[in-house]
């Protein structure tokens, strides 16, 4: 074994150019592959599968911008300035190593008094961890440290552009991935939590409780959808403060999305109830509850946790849809959805296109888990072929 | 040397259907490459059978797919040549041919046709067997639509299926395994091809069926003046039917000969290794043991009977119920090997699943006597009781591959029912289980691995030591060796043989194998049907029965020795003739 190894190590050092080849990853697996568990199979596995593997590099990427969503925005983003109006995206130019943009002059047409920008000459330099709006990191610490700002404090970029009321689009987009993918999560964990406990009993027990669940979650899954959201939506009393709506909204989408997941489980659960390692763990003794979490459900984690990733995104549209017709979110809360509602004018489309930027941000996150998903349903079973 | 091959052939080239030098089919390219098939040649003989024999995994089926370029991608003919004789005398290298050309189609079928395992699989569920049969036909042949459908007739007919005329309107799901495999046959004759390759036709039929399938393709070899390339892994159905064997292992044709070559002088130790584990089962295996049965009780199974319920289906049509098992009465003495014969859908299996209540009985009764004195009845044993039961029989499966849970470790697996009784924790499991392990052959490295690391016959051992974990008295072994390769079968067997020597076992082993029971059991209880038909000690059982079905059955286990032919002249056993007599005996 060592000499093989050793075998594999001088192959990969020859190798140099490319020192994490697969010459190395090889090595490792040759070494180990016996004593592989299911979770080291399926991460092998996946990380075969490229677009999968940068997808979730990315998914966790959005996750971090919406942790860190504070740290990250240069600007409050509810900080309005009546100077800066429909201000189109600013260009980053580089002086030397030092990036700067340059200033916009806010001019009116003389008719119709809409906003003109020209662009000066004068340069805002942009600076890293610079004092900004004060804030609580994490919600612990308080500080006023941001990634970049603008060298003057006087001074306002807007790399993305700004809204309506003149705020940095680039904060709000940042701070509306908080609530977007947050609300994605939390919906996608309550509808797991539901479908796998109705879905598991469905597919455990079959017969007339299998029978009822079912029809439960074919009336569920043949409702129209966005009627429903709107009735169930209207429903909500319209001086709720922001985070309960946000609970409820959550709560509204997870009660439809759980069917899906559901039947995932109870496919699952038929197949697996007659499969030989199972018939042989009862005769081991084990009791049911054993038989189900020490050694069914683990080989369903995999096929679960795959189909939780591709629920998130549609949770994510869900939410988008909501906000957009203005029956989920509220302002001032930020989400990907309430910024589009934004968007909705014909004339705000002509004039000021980059409103339309966190509909891309959606689009982009949207893509990138289901990659994410697909890539993790491939290698949910590191058994088969 | 090249250029007296090129004499011998000159010589023999009316006789040489098709000649097959250094074949090479790998998957794979560059290092990396699985060679599949690994520098082999041999030579077919018009109107012979030659059968390649080998272990799964030896390349066999990969070589029969080659001469027709079939083979499955990644896979490719690296190099060699196919030769065929049919068509030009001077010959044709099929190995050249590109694999969707013209000419390699008109072979296929034509010229050579193939059969292969599961005819559910290769025949279309869609379309009725008589169209199936006839497109064949107006595919390579001018004929007609209605001459096509009568000489489909009469194929059917010539493969021996009852009622031609009806049968040929029938859908592939309205016939039984033996059935499907005539028809593919019928299929594959339907324009009189040169070349039969048959691809472990019978592997999936029952004995008596396979020897049907086999007696009808030596009977049409010879009516027609075909060649036919068999292959198999099994040397019994080799010495019925071979007139000349090639062995293969890992891709190479280890020895080629006469059929007598092989069987009385083979020089390959492979070669004896396989006609031996064969021979072995010929033979119990208690003459040089010993038997260890006493006439102490261990199980008394009372008139049990497991009755699946009438289902109207979907069109409203009434199945009448279903009788699995029909007031079977056997015993169980404690030290003895109790064999449960018979063929697919006798109710052998079910009856050891209800036995030890993976499925609950209908009706009767399961006397187990406890390790303590008292007794149980498993039949209507409560969950509390179940489990105690469970700690002294135990089971051991017969997909070595389905039965471990592949999420856990060896040792996670085996000490599983120690762990839930409660009797081992810590650094004690950790013993036990490698003293379990060390019992069945595997070393305690395997402790930390998990299945996908081992062989089928290794984890079949697996699979013995858990059940042995809890020191059971009685184990059911459900097929327990049926899986495997013929040369693993044998050492198994000896395992738990072995294993009832130092233990104190008994064991109740289901199987479909004759030799395997012949071998391993004391007695044994011959199942057709749901009932019991016959049971007594195995060495009458297996030579001298009394009952016809026995007869027929005990008849149609291919023999050892190429000059036997006992196929040929097997009893023949038919049902519903001897209904009454079932029904009363």
């Amino acid at each position: 074994m060592s000499a093989e190894n050793k075998q594999a190590t001088t192959v990969a050092a020859a190798a140099a150019a490319e020192p994490t080849s697969a010459a190395v990853n090889m090595a490792n697996l040759r070494g180990g592959i016996e004593y592989a568990s299911q979770w080291e199979l399926m991460w092998a596995r996946f990380k075969k599968h490229k677009v999968a593997y940068w997808s979730m590099m990315f998914v966790a990427f959005l996750y971090f911008v919406a942790i860190f969503a504070e740290f990250l925005s240069p600007f409050n983003p509810e900080d309005p300035s009546s100077s800066t109006v429909y201000q189109p995206p600013q260009m980053v130019h580089f002086d030397g190593i030092k990036p700067y943009v340059k200033k916009y002059d806010l001019t009116r047409d003389p008719e119709t008094l809409a906003p003109i920008y020209v662009e000066a000459e004068e340069k805002t330099y942009i600076k890293f961890f610079v004092k900004g709006f004060e804030y609580k990191l994490l919600g612990l610490i308080p500080t006023d440290m941001h990634l970049f700002g603008p060298d003057d404090p006087s001074h306002k970029i807007f790399l993305l552009g700004s809204d309506r009321l003149g705020r940095d689009m680039l904060s709000r987009v940042i701070y509306g991935a908080r609530f977007t993918l947050s609300m994605g999560l939390i919906g996608v964990i309550l509808s797991t939590f539901l479908g796998i406990i109705l879905g598991g009993i469905s597919g455990y027990y079959g017969g007339k409780t299998d029978w009822f669940i079912q029809r439960v979650v074919e009336f569920i899954l043949s409702l129209p959808t966005i009627p429903i959201w709107l009735a169930m939506a209207s429903a909500m009393p319209r001086n709720w403060p922001p985070h309960l709506v946000y609970i409820s909204v959550t709560v509204i989408i997870s009660l439809i999305g759980w069917t899906h997941l559901a039947r995932v489980v109870r496919g699952k659960f038929l197949a697996m109830r007659g499969e030989v390692f199972v018939i042989a763990a009862k005769l081991d003794g084990c009791s049911e509850g054993r038989v189900i979490f020490r050694h069914m459900l683990p080989s369903m984690a995999s096929h679960v946790i795959a189909a939780v990733t591709l629920a998130i995104p549609s949770m994510i549209l869900a939410e988008t849809t909501l906000s957009f017709l203005g029956l989920g979110l509220q302002p001032p809360a930020i989400s990907w959805g309430v910024l589009l509602k934004d968007a909705q004018k014909i004339s705000v489309i002509s004039n000021a296109p980059w409103l339309f930027l966190p509909g891309l941000a959606t689009v982009l996150a949207v893509l990138a888990m289901n990659f994410f998903g697909d890539g993790l349903r491939d290698a949910a079973d590191p058994y088969s072929h | 040397m090249v250029d007296t091959v090129n004499t011998a052939n000159q010589n023999q080239s009316s006789d040489i259907i098709l000649d097959v030098r250094n074949l090479r089919t790998y998957f794979g390219t560059g290092e990396k490459a699985v060679k599949a098939v690994d520098d082999i040649s041999f030579k077919m003989m018009r109107g012979k059978t030659l059968c390649i024999v080998g272990e799964s995994g030896s390349g066999k089926s990969v070589t029969a797919r080659s001469i027709l370029q079939i083979v499955d991608p990644p896979g490719k003919i690296m190099g060699g040549e196919v030769i065929y004789y049919g068509k030009d005398p001077k010959g044709q290298d099929l190995a050249k041919l590109h694999e969707r050309s013209a000419e390699i189609r008109s072979i296929r079928g034509h010229e050579i046709s193939m059969i292969f395992q599961e005819p559910m699989t290769s025949l279309s569920p869609i379309h009725t067997i008589g169209n199936q049969i006839c497109e064949t036909i107006l595919l390579h042949q001018k004929v007609d639509e209605a001459e096509a459908r009568a000489r489909a007739i009469e194929l059917l007919r010539r493969v021996e299926i009852p009622n031609p005329q009806v049968a040929i309107d029938k859908y592939t799901f309205e016939y039984s395994g033996g059935m499907r495999q005539r028809a593919m046959i019928a299929m594959s004759l339907a324009c009189n091809p040169k070349i039969l390759i048959a691809d472990e036709p019978t592997t999936a039929l029952d004995v008596t069926t396979q020897a049907e399938i086999l007696a009808l393709i030596k009977e049409l070899q010879t009516s027609y003046g075909m060649g036919v390339l068999f292959i198999t892994h099994d040397m019994g159905v080799v010495a019925e039917i071979a007139d000349e064997i090639g062995v293969m292992q890992n891709g190479r044709m280890l020895e080629f000969g006469s059929a007598e070559q092989i069987f009385y002088e083979a020089k390959h130790p492979y070669t004896l290794e396989l006609i031996d584990s064969v021979r072995k089962l010929e033979k119990s295996a208690r003459a040089s043991r010993g038997t260890r049965a006493t006439d102490k009780k261990l199980m008394e199974i009372r008139n049990v009977s497991k009755i699946y319920p009438a289902r109207s289906s979907f069109m409203g049509k009434k199945n009448p119920p279903f009788k699995a098992l029909d007031n079977v009465s056997l015993d169980v003495y404690e030290g003895e090997n109790l064999g449960i014969v018979g063929e697919s859908g006798s109710g052998k299996t079910t009856l050891g699943n209800c036995v030890i209540r993976v499925l609950s009985c209908s009706g009767g009764e399961v006397l187990f006597r406890m390790a303590d004195g008292r007794i149980s009845d498993l039949a209507k044993a409560g969950t509390h009781e179940l489990r105690q039961v469970h700690r002294e029989i135990r089971m051991v499966f017969q997909d070595p591959f389905a039965s471990l849970n592949p999420r856990m470790t060896i040792g996670q697996i085996v000490g599983e029912p120690l762990l839930v009784a409660g009797t081992h924790t810590g650094e004690a499991l950790r013993k036990r289980v490698e003293e379990l392990l060390a019992m069945v052959g595997m070393p305690s490295g395997a402790m930390e691995r998990y299945p996908h690391a081992f062989s089928g016959g290794q984890r079949q051992r697996i699979g013995i030591a858990r059940a042995l974990a809890l020191s059971p008295r009685l184990i059911i072994a459900d097929e327990a060796t049926s899986a495997l390769d013929v040369t693993l079968r044998s050492q198994v067997l000896d395992l738990l043989l072995d294993l009832q020597d130092t233990l104190n076992l008994s064991f109740i082993l289901v199987s479909h194998d004759i030799g395997v029971i012949r071998y391993f059991c004391d007695r044994v209880a011959v199942m057709y049907k749901g009932q019991v038909v016959e049971h007594g000690p195995a060495e009458k059982i297996c030579s001298n029965p009394d009952h016809p079905y026995t007869k027929a059955l005990i008849s149609a286990v291919p023999g050892t020795h190429p000059r036997d032919k006992r196929i040929v002249n097997r009893h023949r056993y038919d049902a519903s003739a001897a209904g009454i007599q079932l029904s009363g005996s």
